[in-house]
């Protein structure tokens, strides 16, 4: 009769920049509670084993987008991936995958940073309306057409799933594209020509390949994949009539 | 206006070529590739099948057919060959993959017409 | 941040081994190969049937080799895939809507198999005889 598992491994990730020249591994055990996510177990390690460990998170309830991290090969938000999901162990936590790791597991964002105000994702209009006119109104329909892609919490799994992203990080990839959409969509916005002319480009939606895994990651269920194949669909449109429609018709 | 691209294009017809292959391939292939020739259904008579190839609308339907469907794979394999061999050099890769494609549909233009 | 060194880990070859979605993923792209055998073949059987009957015959022979057939096998397997993965991933990639009301994703992928369906028969139909 075996007793219950009292405690987990935990296989991580340092790496730090002024003494090593690789990223290597570090063993620590953590008691197995039920309630317990990877988060916790990390923070259990600084506060307890070893305060050297560098890690992000903040909210610790999936609404932030801090967290992420590589746990046992897939992009999750390590405040959302139970131990108990991840017996016997040892579960094994890296830096989120694609990214260049700053330190232990926090990573270097600022290729997402820049990439992400190239799509413009704020409400774009041709006139802006005076405080004084009011409120934008909205009915249900126009919020549901957008809801969905203005869940994203930027956490960056989408991007770790890509392997198009992986490969060629010119890529703006699955999150800029599917918050580009987000304002295309919104009956507020008169922006949609100007998002097309960047998301047109190369590095825009051509890149993917539709391999879907960032859908699949996306810890508030936006569909970037499906975001990004209707917009190849709206550029092929556009480009259509462009080239049949007189110069000033549009 | 939109900018101009080509990339749209190509996307359109990889699209087309997709959704041909899709609905044509798999009874063109199982009758053409193995229920004719093993005998599965007896093949049709060859003054049939000639007169069918020679129809018009059948040269115009399989020449854009066999175009789309090159392009497809064409655009497809390209991709395949960035990310899965992870082979740097874009434009070889490009000229390559549409120059086949190309050559295929000069072929396919020749035989057809 | 400009002094510390950040590491840049690379994607190995085999990427795409590791995980059952990523294979599946390559599967499905590697069709393209077989999408362009099947144009070649058949335009191979064009031009046999335009060489005449003697050349027909000839090319069903050949087409009946052993080893035509388990590359025939191979590539209509990989035709199936993509024509599976085709139908499943249309849905996504639009947002269909009819008079104002999204359509279920079923029904997209259920139609485009009676598409499918239709032109199977068509096609047996015009051939056969």
């Amino acid at each position: 009769m075996t007793e219950p598992q009292q405690s987990i491994g935990l296989r991580v990730s340092r790496y730090r920049p002024e003494t090593d020249d690789a990223p290597g591994w570090q063993e620590y055990d953590v008691p197995l509670r039920d309630e317990w996510t990877v988060l916790d177990a990390l923070n259990h390690v600084k506060n307890e084993v070893d305060p050297t460990l560098s890690f992000r998170w903040s909210c610790r309830m999936g609404i932030c987008g801090s967290c992420g991290m590589n746990v046992d090969g897939e992009p999750r938000l390590t405040c959302g991936t139970f131990l108990v999901d991840h017996l016997p162990g040892p579960v094994r936590v890296e830096p989120l995958a694609n990214f260049h790791v700053a330190r232990d597991l926090v990573i270097d964002m600022t290729d997402f940073m820049e990439k992400l105000p190239r799509v413009k994702p704020w409400i774009i209009r041709d006139e802006e309306m005076s405080v004084d006119d009011g409120e934008y109104l909205q009915t249900p329909e126009e919020l549901d057409a957008y809801k969905q892609f203005s869940m994203c919490i930027n956490c960056m799994l989408c991007y770790a799933a890509c392997p198009v992203y992986g490969l060629d990080p010119d890529f703006i990839g699955p999150a800029a594209i599917a918050l580009a959409e987000r304002y295309d969509l919104d009956s507020r916005d008169h922006g949609a020509r100007e998002r097309l002319d960047v998301l047109i480009e190369h590095e825009g939606v051509w890149g993917c390949t539709f391999v879907g895994e960032c859908t699949k990651v996306c810890p508030k269920h936006v569909d970037p994949a499906g975001a990004i194949q209707r917009y190849k669909l709206k550029a092929a449109k556009e480009s259509v009539k462009a080239v049949l429609l007189p110069r000033g018709a549009r | 206006m939109t900018k101009r691209r080509v990339e749209p294009f190509v996307w359109l017809m990889f699209s087309g070529g997709g959704v041909l292959a899709a609905v044509f391939l798999p009874v063109l292939a199982f009758l053409f590739a193995l229920a004719y020739p093993l005998g599965w259904l007896s093949p049709p008579d060859h003054d049939h099948l000639s007169a069918v190839l020679g129809h018009p609308l059948t040269v115009l339907f399989l020449l854009g057919f066999f175009v789309l469907l090159l392009v497809h794979s064409a655009h497809r394999f390209r991709y395949t060959l960035y990310d899965g061999l992870q082979i740097k050099a874009r434009r070889a890769t490009a000229v390559l993959c549409y120059g086949a494609a190309a050559v295929g549909a000069l072929a396919a233009v020749v035989l057809l017409v | 941040m400009s002094e510390v060194r950040a590491y840049r880990r690379t994607l190995s070859t085999w990427w795409w081994v590791r995980k059952p979605s990523y294979f599946l993923f390559v599967m499905r792209e590697l069709s393209s190969i077989f999408v362009a055998w099947f144009v070649l073949y058949l335009l191979l059987l064009i031009a046999a049937v335009g060489r005449g009957d003697a050349a027909y015959q000839d090319f069903l022979d050949f087409a009946a080799h052993p080893v035509v057939v388990v590359v025939n096998v191979v590539a209509l397997a990989f035709v199936v895939l993509h024509t599976v993965t085709w139908f499943s991933l249309t849905p996504k990639a639009m947002a269909a809507r009819i008079g104002g009301r999204p359509v279920p994703p079923a029904a997209v992928i259920a139609s485009q198999y009676v598409g499918l369906a239709v032109v199977s028969a068509f096609v047996v139909w015009l051939v056969s005889r």
